[in-house]
């Protein structure tokens, strides 16, 4: 039990500093790399889950859920990198208009 | 097959269909279009006339369509709803061959009847609807297709006058709306019943139903010009002849005053409202407005928006009518609904008549035009008799009647408020009459077309003519057995007795 | 034979997809068809659920809670069709408004988004919900991006950003519901779940993840943006479809799981789309350029689906059917509005709102298309978007709540302010007439289909009820309270 704990505390430890950063930083790489953070805190989060009752073989279905959500969170990471190549491209800056001005 | 069941509804698609079909032809296409426009009135007419006879020997025409549960669009053909609907399918023939004559050569003329038969059609589901919800719908619809009308010529003042229009009527549907919702949740029915459905109800609901009758009649009051509801009016004359002849003296105006007499009678129920109190604010209301814009119209040297201004004034008095609770006022309330119609009609025509022949748009311009448009002006002649309450015009006719009923329920400031604005329309129309046939013109006309012989193009002359020989007729054979006095007597006997 | 029409209407988007993804050439025609076909796969489905009374298959035999399970009721099939009716308006639409090469790159990805629409509207459990849900952002997010220019590239870049926090969100509520109750299915879940802390930090998690995907206000800022900067046809199925289907999950759970439990929570969304509704009105009345106005209106309508919540949870039961009908109309109008902005684009080259050069005489049918759909929009009768405001007014009033009556007729005078300003404007001639493109047929008359679509709805309340009610999914007494 207590190494589910920790590894739950950790991942909404994770969670929370990729939320900050989503929040605060303006450049655009940054702001994807704090979801990528994110979501590795929720599937630290579901594996913990997978382990709480104790001796017995971990339950497969949180295991399942975080592969399959590890396999979105590639793809969104591709679109979200070539979304951000283009508006460089575009704009000769990484970061969005609006954040720009402040 | 009841064939009666769907009588209602056709007569609402006479004017619809063509209209929906004239949207789509090319503007060169007059013929097609005049044909369509006149079919459509002819068989509405026809419709129409069947259904009086058949409510005569006591047929049923009724059109039940669901809508929600337990609420149905229902089309009925009573007394009030043929009165109104009678009213609207003649002077609409009238007004369509006015209209064509009147906008001969301008654009857009497709687009303009095509709105206009929605409009009529419109009008006809106001009259004939069975309870407030079908009311509603046809209401709002009229709103919708009555503002391309108003802005039809394009032009940034039509806009705004459009959006003036819009912000009333928007307003005033919001708070009808309002006010049916509420009625619905307390009451579970909204058919118009003969002397009203409300009285079972709790004492306790009693302030819930005064504030659902100011929110109803402020809704509809937006139409009917009731002060201070009533600043649309004047703006929306911007529109061409035809369409404040029919719609904003007549259609629009009656709509809202029609939707009042509906409410007083058919939901509270005449005796009902008097004892919750509303009926009596109703009656100020009504004679403020009257005198106030007869006094508006006093300034006015625009001929259009002096008409206007008198409208609003003789439009409530139907709402007096209805709100002193006594049948013989009901009486002249009803028959003024019909009267009023056919004088302002006649006016607002002599009015389009004198700007398309004359340019003639202001009260100052028109010295001695009753030797160059006789008729027009005889037509006018008439109708301002009859604004006035001269006997044996009709208006003279309507006047009686209020008067009376209100010294029999012991209202005598009704009386005076009467004289006092027949006073007044005497103050603002005797003036233009001498000006009309007894001065000579100052300067020349501000724009003339000629049209040979005649003072003006035949659609332009033969319409006035023909409402000012009605007005005169309904007054003259007033007591003849089809009269629309008689008609309106037993109006009232239906409201006030048993059934 | 039964055709099994649910895994039909997966699988069918998804191989249409790939079909024009392959031949390039041949997009628009495979577009329509697969259109065209979903519409029929949709009534199929309903004759099955009709018969049935529900829809179940359980995906290569494998049962819940390992494998996945399909479910359809009656507000699947309100769904699903919406998508279907829609979805065919789209298609035929853009059959005249992409280039070639636009073409080669929009139909793909909008196939493969109907195909997760649909996946969605027929998930039964949670996390087949969330896989849904990415699917679907991240082809709506490429889409938006589709024109390329620096507005839509950033719009849409906020989209994706926005998106993936509020699914991040969701799936930690979903990892929280598990852990407590031990299962994914809705159905199973709606039986277990209590109140209990756990439950209701799910609950939190779950509809602010949703919440922020429905751009419900305050949490709205990505929605104009995204919308307003795609092609027209794009930004028509966004705010018709892809907003619906976030806001679909959250109405699904709160119905089946979330509404026992809730402590008040249903409040909070009262408020909230109270002020998105005189928010969004507001700031629609304030633009100049039509899509945006569009746009801010969606902010606005999205709105009024929520006031329902604190109706229904109180016990007025018609409320949730003013829902369905408000989601119904809105995605038909909002479709035809985007459509009729962008056929005015497409003929005029700009979209200020003051420039609009007497429209209403040179495109009659999008003029029309327009004026139908503001009808719906405004509440005005007869339409779909009138019974919806009927239903949540006759609602609001049997429960003495007049602070939801204000803002539904505040909302219904606003909206009439700024389509009416569209409108106004179209019947006069700007002052600097501008040269004009001819608009194909296929797209006015798509956008003029739609918007009557809208208004028909008003007339058709019986068969759209009894639609609805197939399967019973505004019954909630099978939930544990």
């Amino acid at each position: 039990m207590n190494l589910a704990v920790h590894y739950t505390l950790v991942g909404v430890g994770l969670f929370s500093l990729g939320l900050y950063a989503l929040i605060v930083h303006t450049h655009l790489l940054r702001k994807i790399l704090a979801i990528n953070v994110m979501g590795s805190g929720v599937f630290m989060m579901l594996v913990a889950l997978a382990k709480r009752n104790g001796e017995a073989p971990p339950d497969p279905v949180p295991h399942a859920l975080v592969i399959t959500g590890i396999v979105v969170a590639v793809s969104a990471t591709a679109l979200g990198l070539s979304l951000m190549l283009k508006l460089n491209k575009e704009t000769g800056s990484a970061e969005l208009p609006e954040d720009q001005q402040e | 097959m009841n064939w009666n069941a769907w009588i209602p509804l056709l007569v609402v698609a006479s004017s619809m269909l063509p209209g929906l079909i004239i949207f789509n032809l090319a503007e060169h296409r007059i013929r097609l279009r005049t044909a369509l426009n006149l079919i459509g009135a002819l068989v509405k007419l026809l419709l129409v006339g069947w259904m009086l006879w058949g409510v005569y020997n006591e047929h049923i025409f009724e059109t039940r369509l669901a809508l929600l549960p337990n609420l149905d669009i229902v089309l009925r053909a009573g007394p009030w709803s043929l009165f109104f609907v009678t009213l609207s399918t003649v002077l609409w023939l009238i007004t369509t061959i006015y209209a064509i004559g009147y906008l001969e050569g301008s654009p857009h003329r497709s687009r303009f009847f095509g709105f206009f038969s929605v409009c009529v059609s419109a009008t006809v589901g106001v009259a004939l609807s069975g309870n407030l919800i079908t009311f509603l719908l046809f209401y709002e619809l009229l709103t919708l297709s009555t503002y391309p009308l108003v802005v039809h010529r394009g032009t940034e003042v039509a806009r705004r006058a459009g959006q003036v229009y819009l912000n009333y009527t928007i307003f005033g549907g919001a708070l009808l709306l309002l006010g049916t919702v509420w009625l619905y949740t307390l009451a579970g029915t909204l058919e118009f019943t003969p002397q009203g459905f409300l009285q079972t109800l709790d004492e306790a609901h009693h302030p819930a139903l005064i504030a659902i009758f100011v929110l109803l009649v402020s809704g509809l009051g937006v139409k009917a010009a009731l002060v201070p509801f009533h600043g649309w009016l004047p703006q929306a004359m911007v529109a061409p002849a035809p369409v404040s002849a029919l719609l904003h003296a007549v259609a629009v105006v009656k709509a809202g005053v029609f939707g009042i007499v509906r409410v007083v009678y058919d939901i509270y129920g005449v005796d009902f409202a008097s004892d919750l109190g509303v009926t009596d604010p109703l009656a100020w209301l009504a004679a403020i407005t009257i005198i106030y814009g007869s006094l508006r119209a006093l300034y006015q040297d625009d001929l259009k928006r002096m008409l206007a201004f008198s409208t609003v004034s003789q439009a409530s008095y139907i709402t007096l009518g209805v709100a002193i609770a006594s049948p013989i006022a009901t009486i002249g309330g009803a028959v003024h609904l019909l009267h009023q119609g056919l004088m302002k009609i006649t006016l607002f025509f002599c009015a389009g008549n004198l700007a398309e022949t004359l340019g003639i748009h202001m009260v100052s311009e028109m010295n001695g035009v009753g030797r160059r448009m006789p008729w027009t002006m005889a037509a006018f002649t008439i109708g301002a008799f009859g604004m006035i309450g001269v006997p044996p015009i009709a208006g003279f006719v309507s006047k009686w009647y209020l008067g009376l009923g209100a010294l029999e329920i012991g209202k005598e400031w009704v009386v005076i408020v009467l004289a006092g604005s027949s006073l007044l329309n005497a103050a603002y129309f005797l003036p233009i009459l001498h000006r009309v046939w007894f001065q000579e013109p100052t300067h020349p006309w501000p724009e003339e077309r000629s049209f040979g012989n005649q003072e003006t193009a035949w659609a332009l002359l033969i319409p006035p003519i023909l409402t000012a020989l009605m007005a005169l007729g309904a007054g003259v054979f007033a007591t003849g057995s089809f009269s629309p006095l008689v008609w309106a007597q037993l109006i009232a006997q239906r409201e006030f007795h048993q059934p | 034979m039964e055709v099994n029409w649910g895994v039909v209407l997966i699988l069918l988007p998804l191989i249409g997809g790939i079909a024009c993804f392959l031949y390039p050439r041949l997009v628009k025609i495979l577009g329509v068809l697969t259109s065209f076909a979903l519409v029929l796969s949709v009534a199929g489905l309903g004759w099955q659920i009709k018969i049935n009374d529900i829809y179940r298959h359980s995906v290569g035999g494998w049962d819940a809670p390992l494998g996945i399970e399909l479910y359809a009721d009656g507000l699947s099939l309100l769904m699903l069709s919406a998508t279907a009716l829609v979805g065919l308006g789209i298609s035929v639409y853009s059959v005249g408004y992409f280039d070639r090469e636009d073409s080669s790159r929009f139909w793909p990805l909008w196939l493969f988004l109907i195909a997760a629409l649909n996946a969605l509207f027929l998930s039964a459990d949670i996390f087949n919900l969330y896989v849904n849900l990415e699917l679907m952002g991240l082809t709506a997010v490429t889409l938006a991006a589709l024109t390329g220019s620096r507005d839509a590239l950033s719009g849409s870049m906020r989209y994706l950003l926005a998106t993936l926090l509020g699914s991040l969100v969701y799936l930690l509520g979903v990892a929280l519901l598990y852990h407590g109750f031990g299962s994914m299915d809705i159905g199973i879940l709606s039986v277990r779940v209590e109140s209990s802390p756990v439950a209701w930090v799910a609950l939190g998690l779950i509809s602010t993840g949703l919440l922020l995907k429905t751009a419900l206000f305050p949490l709205h800022f990505w929605l104009p943006a995204a919308h307003a900067n795609a092609p027209a046809p794009v930004s028509a199925l966004l705010s018709a479809l892809v907003v619906k289907a976030s806001f679909y999950i959250l109405f699904r759970l709160w119905l089946k799981i979330f509404s026992p439990i809730s402590e008040g929570v249903e409040m909070i969304f009262g408020l909230l789309g109270s002020m998105a509704i005189l928010w969004g009105s507001l700031q629609a009345l304030r633009q100049t350029r039509l899509k945006l106005l569009v746009a801010y209106s969606t902010v606005a309508q999205i709105g009024y689906l929520f006031l329902s919540f604190p109706l229904a949870i109180s016990g007025v039961a018609t409320a949730w059917s003013a829902t369905a009908y408000l989601i119904l109309s809105h995605a038909l109008a909002k479709a035809a509005m985007f459509l009729a902005v962008g056929n005015i684009l497409c003929f005029g080259v700009h979209d200020r709102i003051a420039g609009l050069d007497r429209v209403v005489q040179r495109l009659p049918l999008t003029a029309s298309a327009f004026a139908l759909a503001g009808i719906s929009i405004m509440g005005l009768p007869p339409s779909g978007g009138f019974i919806g405001k009927w239903l949540l007014l006759e609602a609001a009033l049997t429960k003495g709540r007049w602070d939801l009556v204000v803002v539904i007729i505040l909302g219904g005078l606003m909206a009439a302010g700024y389509v009416f300003k569209v409108l106004g404007n179209a019947f006069t001639p700007s002052s600097e007439p501008h040269k004009s493109r001819p608009v194909p047929a296929c797209m006015e008359w798509a956008s003029l289909l739609l918007a009557l679509g809208a208004i028909l709805l008003g007339f058709f309340v019986s068969p759209v009820s009894s639609l609805l009610d197939m399967g019973s999914p505004f019954d909630i007494s099978g939930v544990r309270p």
